[in-house]
Formats: structure tokens, C-alpha cells, sequence
């Protein structure tokens, strides 16, 4: 379509447009010649981590060291944010049950929703903001500096060391914080209901239980496997490749944040339709 | 470090070592190494004996960086050979290359410290592949040692952050020298250090040679430092070695371009 309107400003204009339409065409091949190299770029990447991790020696130590720094260091923001996800669902949510006089569904409506779509996928956003973004600049600012370098010359395969730690640690953390997310978020809810009401904690989780199943929980936390996968996998390709010197730091921990955020958003609308055809 | 030894003791002590060079280290035919239109390395032939100190001068973005990371594997050659204890390293296999890679010292410009690790664990770095068959004792023994050689024993707790310039410098001297490579690779050893602390690291180069009879390129623009360290001097210019020679022949060289060097 684009083609054809310039070529018949060609006929009518004589030679400028010639030169817009070339330019057009470069700009075009060159952005998809950009994309189509970058996603064979990030499937090398991908495929090279699958390689890596079932060959020794493996980094144990720096895996657990990892796991700590991206686990643990990520649980207070995890559990502040889900309790108030929680509390605010919970005080939101009531008015409308209310009017249908269901407010006693309210817990259960609260847990399900929370454990099922909002835990997991909130969480993820956050641990791609906080982790996904610190791969990115950790590992493009030992790139402009040489460290990568200096390892490999070091007799230490630094794609070992540095990426496939980071993305183990990453996919094994990420369900952990996922988990006590939707229980701070319950507790949240918990202190939600009794703003204005009077319910027991026993009676509360009675009833999250109750109507809560294995089918709401499972595939849950199974997403969240590859949420955590992809995160660390992209903050780790958008800092390992970095070359643009310290602008290339930002722009990698920029990228990671963005492109890993809609990841998420792709894997669960995969993981919800594959859910769906599962359970009929 | 050396404050006591005057640079001609030190240069003294070296050139004995230079005394028995010969066998030929270092071998370069027709190197050739593009980056797309961008030809850095045209056509270097280059011959680098054992215990000698080459210093390669030229001006900034002619390749001298890239002639040395293509040694020691970090950048690809494009055409023509490279042998390394007469070896042809295209022809070896990643395991025979990783024993050849193991040989070879790198000293980067910024000296690549690892920010995240103390000075102590900086140095335990490249020895963590053999901590099963080295005792804890040994190794800590290893990194004082180090230390010691560079002067900066009283540094082994602290961060990378909070050393000077030349003290990053000196530990990352004593992080390659812990592998106790054969060849060492000095990449621009002076730049952004004040001229006392540059005398002090070009002793260094030189006590470092003596010490564990290496043979060294030095990239660097410092001319007092490839006054006192080299042996031999190339000048790169356009991709190619445009001329060759020790510190007084091309101080005097018929060539403007080659003597604006040294002025």
C-alpha cells in the first residue's frame, strides 16, 4: 500500500520522490532486518543457557549467593505490595457484593482472584522492575568495564557465571515470592473485611479454602516458573550484550524492565487459554 | 614499591632475563581483523621472542587493543596466523586453547576489577577451579604473596571502590599474576595515572618480568613508560607495523610521523 501511494507521486512529481521512496524502503528493511536479528540473537542466547546448565562444572554457590540477592532482598516490597493488594481488593470489591447482598462471598472472591491472576502477575511486574532491571545494569556495567572480559580470561566461562545463575536463581525465587505475595495479600484481605465487619480469622480462611481448588492453584504457580525464567533470562541478554558504554547501562535496564513486563503479560494469556482447554 | 631500586637496577635485572630469549613466543603472519567496513588490522607480522618487552605505539583506534585481545582469544581473527608457542590457535581445539588461554595475563585498562567482590576475593577469583586440589592455607598464602609482590598488603579486606587509580591498577597486575602466566598483555598499564604512580607501575612491569620471566606487549601511549620497559618498540599505523625498532633507533627516526612520538 505504502509502495503504490509513492509511486504515483512519483510519476507526477518527477525525481524527489524517488528518494523518498527509497529511503522508506531502507527504513523499513532495515528496522525488520533489526528485529529479525535480535530475535535470532535472543533464541541463540536462549538455546546457549539450555546448553550451559546441564554441562559442568556447576556454580552451586553462586547460584544459592543469587538466589539470596534476588529471593530474599525482593521479600519486603513483594509483602508490602501484596498485603496492600490485597486490603485494597478486598475494600473495593465490597460495595458491589454488597449490592447484590453477597458480601459473605467476598473472602472467597478475593482469594481466588488473588491467587489465580492478580498474585502472580503483580508480583511478576514488580520482580521484573526490581530484578529483571538490576541484571540488566549489573551485567551492561561489567561489560562496559571489562569484568566479563577479565573473566573469561580468568579460565571462567562468564555466560556460566553470570547468566545461567542469575536465570536459575530467578525462575526458582520468582514462584517462592509469588507464594508469600498471595499470603501477605490474604492477610491484606483479612484485615480488608474487618474495616467494617467483624470475621474471625479461622471463619476467613475457612472459607478461602473451602472454595478454593487444586486447579486454581497449580497452574498459578506454574506460570510463574517461566514468568521468573524470562525475566531473568531477558535482564541477563539485554546486559550481557549491551556495547554502548554507560548510555548502554540505562538502556539495558530500561529494556529489560519493558520487554520482560510484556512477556509476562504473553505467557499468561498462553498459560490462561492452555488452563482453560485443560479443564474443559 | 620499589622506591629503593633506581629504573636502570631494575631494566638490569631484566634485560638478564632478556638474555636468554630466542625461542620465538609470539607469532603473527599476515593477522588481518575487520569490525564490517571498519579494517583495524590490515597486516601485521610480528615475531615476539621469549622474556622480551614489546611496547606497540599508534595512534588511538588503529588496533593496537584489538592485536592483543586477539592473543589471548577474546576477539576472533579474521584471516592470517597466529601462533602461540608455535601453535596455530585456529587450529587447536577449545581444550588445547583453554591451555594456551591459561598462559596468557591480561592487565585491562580500567583493570576490570570485580566491583561486587572484596580485593581478597578478587584474587581467589581465578583460582576457584582449583580450590579442590589448593588448602585453604595455601591459598590465603597465594593472595598475600600477591598482594605483597604489588605493595598493597594492607588492602586485602577492602572493596574495589575504595582504591586509587594505581592502586587498581597493582591489583589487577597481582589478579593476573596469580595464575603465574608466561605471557603477559599490558593494555594502556599508565592512562589516567599521575606520572609518580605511572613510574611506580612501569617498575612494576619490569620487577613482574624479572620476577616470573614473562614476556610482555605493552599497549601504551606513555612514552616514559616504554622508555623504561621496552626492549622492542612497533608502531601501527593504518593496520599495518610501520616501523620497528628499539627506544633510541625510532627516537630517531628519519620518519616525522614515527619521531612525533617520542617529542
Amino acid at each position: 500500500m505504502e509502495k503504490k501511494i509513492l509511486q504515483q507521486f512519483q510519476t507526477e512529481n518527477g525525481t524527489t520522490e524517488i528518494v523518498i521512496e527509497e529511503s522508506a524502503e531502507i527504513i523499513t528493511d532495515s528496522m525488520f532486518k533489526k528485529f529479525i536479528l535480535e530475535v535470532a540473537s535472543i533464541t541463540t542466547f536462549t538455546f546457549r543457557f539450555f546448553k550451559e546448565v546441564i554441562k559442568p562444572p556447576y556454580e552451586f554457590s553462586e547460584v544459592m549467593k543469587q538466589s539470596f540477592l534476588i529471593g530474599y532482598k525482593s521479600l519486603p516490597l513483594v509483602a508490602i505490595t501484596g498485603f496492600i493488594i490485597g486490603l485494597v481488593l478486598t475494600i473495593q470489591s465490597r460495595p458491589t457484593l454488597a449490592k447484590f447482598g453477597s458480601e459473605s462471598l467476598l473472602p472467597a472472591m478475593v482469594a481466588v482472584s488473588l491467587i489465580r491472576e492478580i498474585g502472580p502477575v503483580i508480583t511478576a511486574l514488580i520482580f521484573a522492575g526490581k530484578v529483571g532491571s538490576g541484571i540488566g545494569a549489573e551485567l551492561a556495567s561489567m561489560n562496559v568495564t571489562e569484568q566479563i572480559d577479565a573473566m573469561q580470561v580468568s579460565d571462567t566461562n562468564p555466560y556460566k557465571y553470570l547468566v545461567v545463575t542469575r536465570v536459575l536463581a530467578a525462575t526458582l525465587m520468582l514462584p517462592i515470592l509469588v507464594i508469600l505475595a498471595d499470603g501477605f495479600g490474604l492477610l491484606g484481605s483479612l484485615v480488608g473485611v474487618n474495616i467494617k465487619g467483624d470475621v474471625s480469622a479461622y471463619l476467613f480462611f475457612s472459607q478461602i479454602f473451602q472454595s478454593l481448588e487444586f486447579n486454581d492453584l497449580i497452574p498459578a504457580i506454574f506460570k510463574t516458573f517461566f514468568f521468573g525464567f524470562f525475566i531473568g533470562l531477558i535482564g541477563s541478554y539485554k546486559g550481557y550484550n549491551s556495547n554502548k558504554g554507560t548510555e548502554g547501562v540505562g538502556e539495558a535496564a530500561n529494556s529489560a524492565v519493558v520487554l520482560s513486563s510484556l512477556m509476562v503479560f504473553i505467557i499468561d494469556m498462553i498459560a490462561v487459554q492452555i488452563t482453560s482447554l485443560l479443564q474443559g | 614499591m620499589q622506591e629503593n631500586k633506581t629504573d636502570m637496577e631494575v631494566k638490569t635485572k631484566a634485560k638478564t632475563v632478556n638474555e636468554q630469549k630466542g625461542d620465538v613466543v609470539i607469532e603473527m603472519q599476515h593477522l588481518k581483523k575487520s569490525f564490517g567496513k571498519n579494517h583495524v588490522l590490515r597486516d601485521i607480522n610480528l615475531v615476539i621472542n621469549k622474556g622480551e618487552n614489546l611496547a606497540i605505539l599508534g595512534q588511538s583506534g588503529t588496533g593496537k587493543s584489538v592485536l592483543i585481545k586477539c592473543i589471548v582469544g577474546l576477539v576472533e581473527i579474521d584471516d592470517g596466523k597466529l601462533l602461540i608457542f608455535g601453535q596455530d590457535i585456529s587450529e587447536l581445539k577449545d581444550k588445547e586453547l583453554i591451555e594456551i588461554q591459561k598462559k596468557i595475563g591480561f592487565l585491562f585498562q580500567s583493570g576490570a576489577l570485580y566491583d561486587s567482590m572484596t580485593v581478597r576475593e578478587n584474587l581467589e577469583f581465578p583460582l576457584r577451579k582449583q580450590l579442590n586440589s589448593i588448602s585453604k592455607e595455601k591459598l590465603d598464602s597465594l593472595v598475600k604473596e600477591s598482594l605483597h609482590n604489588v605493595g598493597l598488603d594492607k588492602a586485602i579486606d577492602k572493596t574495589p571502590s575504595e582504591l586509587s587509580g594505581g592502586m587498581r591498577k597493582r591489583l589487577g597486575l597481582a589478579r593476573t599474576l596469580i595464575l603465574e602466566p608466561e605471557i603477559m598483555l599490558y593494555d594502556e598499564p599508565t592512562t589516567g595515572l599521575d606520572p609518580i604512580t605511572s613510574k611506580e607501575i612501569s617498575n612494576l612491569i619490569l620487577e613482574v618480568q624479572r620476577k616470573y620471566h614473562t614476556t610482555s606487549i605493552i599497549i601504551t601511549h606513555d612514552i616514559e613508560c616504554t622508555r623504561l620497559t621496552a626492549d622492542r618498540i612497533i608502531v601501527i599505523k593504518g593496520g599495518i607495523c610501520a616501523a620497528e625498532g628499539t627506544f633510541d633507533d625510532l627516537e630517531k627516526s628519519a620518519d616525522p610521523w614515527v619521531r612525533s612520538f617520542f617529542e
